[in-house]
């Protein structure tokens, strides 16, 4: 009998890996996902390219000297122009706009009086360096009123870059929580999507053996728990092939894009002044040993666990409404009890979890089975005690084991039922059949 | 003569309805049984017992003199009344998957389906998906996949509903060759003719019970009434048809003749010979037809049901 069980898996597997749209969401969506960053990096490339022509009028002559051109913004002199003509010709010549610093009485009014004429308005990270550059001239000229030595203000500018190190003496990166955070935060959202998807794969698989009406002849050769077993195995099978496709291919694209167009593959919108810092060198040092320092066994070892039964649990869910339905747009009224939990487990998650990996929200949902498995993901890679993950994976199995037998029940019923649309009580009443 | 399936007093309740009570029959081997009854009597529900698709609530099932269990599925072929097959699936793999499904290696299987698709004259199908066929072109299929692994009990659910004359009769022949060659047939149907021309034993159920089984012959000889058709020819036939219903019970007949004739169907005592019948209206007209009436499997269904009413 484990032979036909071999034989269903073997079946789903196939028609699954063999469906069109599988094989062009398999092939496609690595292609789509690197296609997308190399048009984004691309983009924010020549939009910073655009080099922003900025007029001006110093009427103190103070800080002429001071506005360099910089590879972002280039400096064009309208002093000599009265204010009105300035701001034309700059609507004219379609510059990026007029910088304004009138003569004042004293440091403290011109501070206050500077005006930025723009027809949009400008640009962030422009508007932060004018200002940077006025205010360094106005500070190093208050400093010289009060009679203060600037090098020697300049000399006695302390630089403190905190080191961080644990207790046991190791030096961890201040990356360290957003390396853990970033570690659970994707293994509990790639749960989800493989539990949303695949899940939904079986639900279909279910309701198109309804719809064919080929159930009742499949069924009097196994038994339904087998054929709701088989489908769910070779449904998840399908889908660990096409996610291997997709780090493999993805892998692949990546590095052939970066070859191409020299692009840098670390995540767009850095701050390059942090990255140019003199001890970055250290810090990705020390991000690479806070990576390898993570419970990385435990981690890995606890991601298959959970991912596989997590899967399983929501999966027999989907099967057993999909027996329970007759079409695919009946089944919405079903879905809040898989997607309430999931949405649950990422929020607790994202908030719960980054706040406080071990406080009592955190703890208790990554315990409760239906959320376990993308919580308990996320708080891992915090350090988690071997013996509340054990815990955890006891609850787990023991409800997936209540599950399986659930759904087989509902399974075994919904499949022979046509035309009905069943309601929970009902569902309640084939249990007991 | 041994009994091939036996069901012993099988109940099954779903929730408050009960949709088969105490219901017991006897399929002798190499019979072909009807199983007779309206729409919702509780047909299904036995034939799914049989395939152990539902378990009974009380009651057994023998086949072959043993208590059913999960090896037997491979010796029992079923083809339900909601049938269909995997639509994007192609023909040949389809069939090969369910032939593996009830125990036939991958190698036996092809084999038979060889013989079976060349003996219905569609090999050419065996690359095409289900969505390509006709509806009568997959029902071929299904009743090959029913029958491959040579089970020992074959049940039909409405087999010939979505066959054209022709292939319906294509079916009923391979159907009486395989209970010729052995194999012990359900056959569950409304079409009464079918009945009259395939079955020799059957069982009537209604509102999930039993109402009725034996032999076919046997249940007709039951449910005659000593009636006879008579045909005859006189001088005056409204003199001798007033003489007669006096005398009998009669009423008036409907068959084609020639001639005219006075058409009646006279009811007999049970007891009565129907040679008396025959002596006394040769002695005052020209007996040119003279029948039993047999009721037909039809009336005995709209009787009994009727009755049970």
């Amino acid at each position: 009998m484990s032979s036909n069980l071999q034989l269903i898996i073997k079946r789903e597997f196939i028609s699954r890996v063999r469906n069109r749209t599988f094989v062009v969401m398999t092939f496609l969506s690595p292609l789509i996902v690197v296609g997308m960053i190399a048009l984004i990096t691309w983009l924010t490339t020549i939009n910073n390219d655009e080099v922003k022509k900025v007029a001006f009028i110093d009427e103190t002559e103070l800080f002429t000297s001071d506005l360099k051109d910089t590879n972002e913004v280039q400096y064009v002199n309208y002093s000599n122009y009265d204010i009105e003509v300035a701001k034309d010709s700059v609507i004219s010549k379609k510059l990026y706009g007029l910088l304004y610093i009138p003569k004042k009485s004293s440091n403290k009014e011109l501070s206050e009086s500077i005006q930025f004429y723009a027809e949009e308005s400008p640009n962030f990270s422009v508007l932060n360096t004018i200002e940077g550059i006025i205010a360094n001239k106005l500070t190093n000229q208050n400093y010289k009123a009060e009679g203060l030595n600037l090098e020697a203000i300049e000399n006695s500018k302390a630089r403190i870059n905190i080191q961080i190190e644990n207790f046991s003496g190791e030096k961890t990166s201040k990356m360290s929580n957003y390396v853990k955070m970033a570690f659970g935060g994707f293994a509990g959202y790639l749960l989800m999507m493989f539990i949303i998807i695949y899940g939904n794969m079986v639900m279909r698989s279910v309701i198109e053996e309804k719809t064919n009406r080929i159930i009742e002849i499949i069924i009097s050769s196994v038994k339904p728990m087998q054929l709701m077993m088989g489908k769910i195995l070779g449904t998840s099978f399908a889908g660990i092939l096409q996610f291997l496709i997709w780090v493999l291919l993805g892998g692949v694209l990546l590095l052939i894009a970066t070859s191409l167009f020299g692009m840098d593959p670390q995540p767009v919108g850095v701050d390059p002044s942090i990255a140019l810092q003199e001890n970055n060198q250290e810090e990705i040092q020390l991000l690479i040993q806070d990576i390898l320092k993570l419970p990385l066994l435990t981690l890995v070892l606890s991601f298959f666990v959970y991912f596989i039964g997590g899967y399983f649990l929501y999966s027999s869910i989907y099967a057993a409404i999909g027996a329970a339905v007759d079409s695919e747009t009946d089944s919405q009224q079903f879905m809040l009890p898989i997607l309430l939990p999931l949405m649950l487990g990422i929020y607790v998650g994202f908030f719960a979890v980054i706040e406080n990996p071990h406080g009592t929200v955190s703890t208790v949902f990554s315990m409760i089975p239906l959320t376990s498995p993308i919580v308990m993901l996320m708080r891992i890679p915090f350090g988690v005690p071997w013996w509340e993950i054990l815990i955890s994976i006891v609850l787990l199995i023991g409800s997936i084991i209540f599950m399986v037998w659930f759904a087989g029940k509902i399974y075994r019923i919904g499949i022979l039922m046509y035309g009905k649309k069943p309601s929970y009580k009902e569902l309640f009443k084939w249990l007991k059949y | 003569m041994t009994n091939l399936l036996e069901v012993q007093q099988a109940t099954k309740q779903f929730g408050d309805f009960i949709a088969l009570n105490n219901v017991s029959i006897k399929v002798p081997k190499g019979s072909i049984f009807g199983l007779l009854g309206p729409n919702g009597a509780g047909k299904t529900t036995l034939i799914r017992i049989i395939n152990q698709i539902t378990l009974p609530d009380t009651g057994s099932v023998f086949l072959d003199g043993e208590p059913l269990q999960s090896h037997h599925i491979k010796d029992i072929g079923y083809l339900p009344e909601e049938r269909g097959l995997y639509k994007s699936m192609r023909v040949g793999e389809q069939a090969l998957y369910l032939a593996q499904l009830k125990g036939l290696s991958k190698r036996d299987a092809k084999d038979r389906l060889k013989y079976w698709f060349d003996k219905f004259d569609i090999s050419h199908w065996w690359d095409k998906k289900i969505q390509e066929l006709s509806k009568g072109m997959a029902q071929k299929v299904q009743f090959i996949v029913t029958v491959l692994h040579k089970p020992k009990l074959l049940i039909f659910d409405e087999p010939f509903s979505g066959f054209d004359p022709i292939n319906a009769n294509v079916i009923k022949d391979e159907i009486l060759q395989l209970r010729d060659e052995g194999a012990t047939v359900i056959f569950s149907t409304h079409r009464m003719e079918s009945v009259e021309e395939l079955c020799d034993h059957m069982a009537l159920i209604n509102k999930s019970n039993k109402i009725l089984e034996g032999k076919v012959s046997d249940i007709k000889k039951e449910y005659k009434s000593n009636t006879f058709e008579v045909g005859l020819l006189s001088e005056d036939n409204n003199q001798l048809n007033e003489i007669l219903q006096n005398k009998f019970i009669t009423e008036p007949a409907n068959f084609k003749t020639i001639e005219d004739q006075l058409k009646l169907k006279i009811s007999l005592n049970k007891d009565a010979s129907p040679n008396d019948l025959l002596r006394y209206l040769s002695e005052r007209s020209q007996v040119v037809r003279f029948n039993e009436v047999i009721p037909s499997v039809n009336e005995i269904f709209i009787k009994t049901i009727t009755e049970n009413e």
